[in-house]
């Protein structure tokens, strides 16, 4: 019924049909068949010493299998060699409200719940810390010894001659942001299903992740085992975003648990603990000085940014790094100060989230970069266009840049959307604004620091002549195994129907590191060209010898086997390779792809983080209507264009750019996890964490552009980050020009465009006063 | 204390013995093992548990099963079978409604009910009548062309 398509076709995903017949198997439907009751014991406190954990009268609970506590794993993890400062059940301090502390594995659900009830903790509550500056005060009690200060990491960055750019400047203005915590939601709630099997002293998981891999080393480490003794499964997962770009506690917890119970124990979080789990976008504040020349060229740039890290490591340093090495690599800045502070609080930790570390400065600086045009009376556009890289260029700080389609992606939308003929000219409480944005397409470096190659793929012919690739890479929603099975397609020429892709599952597929930093679509497209070739060699020369010619005579058209110039029909695929599987027997052709070392970044520290082997680039303009009474912003549309490089899968590749900028109008427009004073959630259910619905979400028209990348598998860069950061920035700048109002503060709730209309009311009433008297 | 059920599911009559305080979706899920139905949150919240009761979309995890007694209860799984897709589930597909996938079968159902009911919808009734099941990764964009596709075809 789906017509079968390779690299640059519109192609319907690969694991679609199971999707929407229901057939998809998601972590916690395997959970259905008879598993023990997995459940965790959160901490009530903030911060606290936890001095005693009696858990007999729950051991003693009829129906109970196991209980686990600090006692039982001394391992700390975390997805950062040089920062894992977390243990999967606390060990005498407990930091953030949803700690977990203990978890029982029992028959059933009830007995469960029993048991966590019966536990008994005895604590000594400690100070507690809730925002940045709070936790910064002198005196504020320490979350972590080896940060007195609360500070996990302060960067400081300087690159060019700032004083002298700005000395040079004919206009310098500089403004503060805050920027609301947000989270992932994404719609499967956290689950593991861990089954540990005594005699043979062997773990099986299947989690809910988008990094089998580390979640393998992290399982390793905790549980004091060998990896070959455990096998990660990723079954189908519902949605990432970054939320599960680490192993999580959950994932640990379910592999102490099944092993003090010796058998199959699944951990199904609520939406609560998943909320609670968090890793999303910190709050942030972010103070950006920009100098301008009268024409609009950026000659300095100054950034301060302080994320609320929350209450672990997990990829923090990694955060603050990407706010200041993507504050300015975007456009042509050569004077540039940074310095990021990344703080403990005691809130649920921060991690990575879809645009990582890139949003809130890129909100900051396309906001004041608006304004400032405003004031030169120059166009937004005209601005940008001032500051364009000419690839291939190495940014300031080291980052390497191949290709650039930024600059088509300014005209795409500026002409899609009217905007010389619109913008300034629509009625009061409309308005026109945009933005730029752009994101790496996977991070150079790896986080572990092996050697060995960045992704690896696995190409299997049997003598049913099939295909069958086998991956690493977390098929998650984002199309990654559609990816893999049209690039094989393509080098192959195939049809789609003949590649069977298995994904993530460590006894039979290779390594890889992970959906996550967009790497997927560059590394594995990568990997996966070479394991095609590879293959392609091995039926060539199978061809070859049939044909009684040398390889290098063999061309392959139309999908036959053929000696070039010459009048046979041909060989067919299923004949070339039954001869290759004569001779070889079952062939597996590997490829693997590395990222060189010129892509790795600046020599600075921390210069490995914003550098890629290429950016994609984004632009988008944002159409609001704004009603003063009320204080409520209507995005009527969004015109975006997107640098991918290359679309391998054009409809996948729309899809992800309008789930980035949708994703960004969520955080744009009314998202925000909050705490009362005593660090209790506000936010954490489906309801009152306020994900935009269909009925508020626009129509968003989306521009594929492609600068094939010298290095991208078939020129492809990343596709569904890069739009991200653009959509806040842009919808902040419509909203100046509906009500010549500049607000600053994410969300932009109804609330704070009444208060800044207010504002702004009484500041003109004075200025009116001042002037009459 | 348990009750006896009866009811046509995905057209078959059916009974069980369930308990009086047990929730539809766990009834689909763990008692029948049909785990196309999801819970994406706490109750209420999401739409991910949406099926069809006596032809209108409802939500499974905030409805007894005990209230089910005679009703017409109708899942993703009903939809499609013999090697062919229904046309919400063709259009999700070939459309992209669908990416991660978890919230899709609710998606579909509660589109089911609205085409059973306005089989033309204009583009407002489609926003309105899926205002209560969250995607989390398309934006919507592409759930609102499938579902415009699917209106243009025979079920």
């Amino acid at each position: 019924m789906i017509a079968a398509a390779g690299v640059g076709k519109p192609t319907p995903l690969v694991d679609g049909i199971d999707k929407v017949t229901g057939r998809a198997r998601f972590t916690a439907d395997i959970a259905c068949d008879g598993a023990l009751v997995g459940r965790i014991l959160r901490s009530p406190w903030a911060h606290a010493d936890i001095l005693a954990v009696d858990a007999s009268a729950a051991r003693a609970l009829p129906g109970v299998r196991a209980v686990v506590t600090g006692e039982d794993c001394d391992k700390t993890f975390g997805v950062l060699p040089i920062a894992m400062n977390e243990y999967p059940l606390a060990r005498g301090r407990v930091r953030y409200r949803g700690d977990p502390i203990a978890a029982v594995a029992a028959d059933d659900e009830a007995t469960a719940e029993r048991a966590l009830g019966l536990i008994k903790i005895e604590a000594r509550e400690l100070p507690a810390a809730f925002t940045s500056a709070e936790a910064r005060k002198p005196g504020a009690a320490a979350l972590h010894d080896k940060s007195p200060d609360n500070v996990q990491r302060a960067v400081h960055h300087e690159f060019g001659d700032v004083a002298a750019g700005f000395a040079s400047a004919d206009l310098v203005r500089e403004r503060t942001f805050h920027a609301a915590e947000v989270t992932h939601a994404m719609m499967e709630p956290h689950a593991a299903v861990a089954t540990w099997d005594g005699e043979r002293e062997h773990l099986t998981i299947q989690s809910v992740t988008q990094v089998p891999y580390y979640v393998h080393l992290m399982l390793a480490r905790c549980m004091d085992l060998p990896e070959s003794r455990i096998r990660v499964i990723k079954p189908f997962v519902g949605g990432g975003f970054g939320a599960r770009t680490e192993a999580l506690n959950v994932e640990i917890i379910a592999g102490l648990l099944a092993r003090a119970a010796s058998g199959k124990v699944a951990i199904r979080c609520t939406r609560e603990e998943t909320f609670l789990t968090h890793r999303g976008r910190p709050e942030s504040d972010v103070r950006v000085k920009i100098g301008l020349t009268r024409d609009g060229k950026i000659v300095a740039v100054e950034c301060e940014a302080v994320q609320r890290g929350g209450a672990y490591a997990g990829y923090g340093i990694v955060t603050i790094l990407y706010a200041g090495g993507l504050l300015h690599s975007l456009y042509d800045v050569t004077n540039v100060k940074y310095d990021g502070y990344r703080v403990y609080t005691n809130t649920p930790p921060c991690g990575a989230m879809r645009g990582h570390g890139s949003v809130n400065v890129r909100h900051a600086f396309e906001c004041v970069l608006d304004a400032m045009a405003e004031e030169l009376g120059l166009d937004p556009f005209a601005v940008r266009r001032a500051n364009l890289l000419v690839a291939p260029v190495t940014t300031i700080n080291g980052a390497q840049v191949n290709s650039y389609g930024l600059p088509e992606c300014l005209d795409r939308v500026e002409a899609a959307s009217g905007w010389r003929a619109r913008k300034g000219k629509l009625p009061k409480g409309r308005g026109l604004g945009m933005a730029c944005s752009h994101y790496v397409s996977g991070s150079a470096k790896p986080v572990h620091w092996t050697g060995q190659p960045d992704a690896t793929v696995s190409l299997r012919v049997d003598f049913d002549t099939g295909i069958t690739a086998l991956t690493g890479a977390a098929e998650i929603g984002q199309g990654s195994s559609t990816v893999v099975a049209q690039v094989v397609a393509e080098v192959l020429d195939l049809p789609l129907a003949r590649i069977r892709v298995i994904s993530s599952d460590s006894a039979l597929t290779p390594r890889d590191l992970g959906s996550y930093s967009s790497r997927v679509t560059l590394m594995v497209g990568n990997a996966t060209i070479d394991a095609a070739r590879n293959l392609r060699a091995v039926l060539v020369e199978a061809a070859a010898a049939k044909l009684d010619a040398k390889p290098e005579q063999i061309e392959i058209v139309g999908g036959l086997y053929r000696v070039a110039g010459g009048q046979d029909a041909g060989l067919r695929f299923e004949d070339v390779a039954l001869a290759a599987l004569a001779k070889h027997g079952p062939i597996t052709a590997s490829g693997t792809y590395r990222v060189p070392t010129m892509f790795h970044g600046g020599k600075h520290k921390g210069g490995a983080i914003g550098a890629t082997v290429g950016f994609s680039y984004a632009a988008q303009v944002v159409e609001v209507a704004v009603d003063e009474a009320t204080g409520r912003v209507n995005v009527e549309k969004v015109w975006v264009a997107q640098d991918v490089g290359k679309a391998i899968n054009p409809l996948a590749v729309e899809g992800q750019i309008q789930g980035g900028v949708w994703m960004g109008l969520g955080q744009a427009l009314s998202e925000e996890t909050r705490f009362d004073d005593l660090g209790r959630p506000l936010h954490a259910s489906m309801l009152e964490y306020r994900i935009p619905t269909i009925a508020e979400s626009p129509p968003i028209e989306v521009a594929i552009v492609e600068s094939i990348d010298p290095y991208g598998p078939f020129g492809a860069k990343e596709g569904s980050e890069g739009c991200l950061a653009g959509f806040p920035p842009a919808l902040a700048n419509a909203i100046a020009d509906a009500l010549d109002l500049r607000l600053s503060d994410l969300p932009i709730t109804p609330e704070k465009v009444i208060d800044g209309l207010i504002k702004r009311r009484r500041e003109r009433r004075l200025a009116e006063l001042k002037r009459s008297a | 204390m348990k009750r006896l059920l009866s009811l046509v599911l995905n057209g078959k009559r059916r009974e069980d013995a369930v308990a009086e305080n047990l929730l539809l979706v766990d009834y689909l899920r763990e008692v029948v093992g049909l785990t196309g139905t999801k819970t994406g949150c706490d109750g209420g919240e999401c739409g991910a548990c949406t099926v069809l009761i006596d032809d209108k979309p409802r939500l499974a995890c905030i409805t007894l099963a005990a209230s089910c007694d005679d009703a017409r209860i109708e899942t993703i799984e009903s939809l499609g079978g013999g090697g062919r897709l229904n046309r919400l589930q063709k259009a999700f597909h070939v459309k992209l409604g669908t990416q991660c996938g978890f919230c899709t079968p609710g998606m579909i159902m509660a589109s089911e009910g609205l085409l059973r009911q306005r089989p033309q919808p204009t583009e407002a009734e489609i926003r309105e009548a899926l205002g209560g099941n969250i995607c989390r990764c398309t934006g919507y964009v592409k759930i609102v062309e499938a579902v415009q596709s699917a209106a243009g075809e025979a079920p």
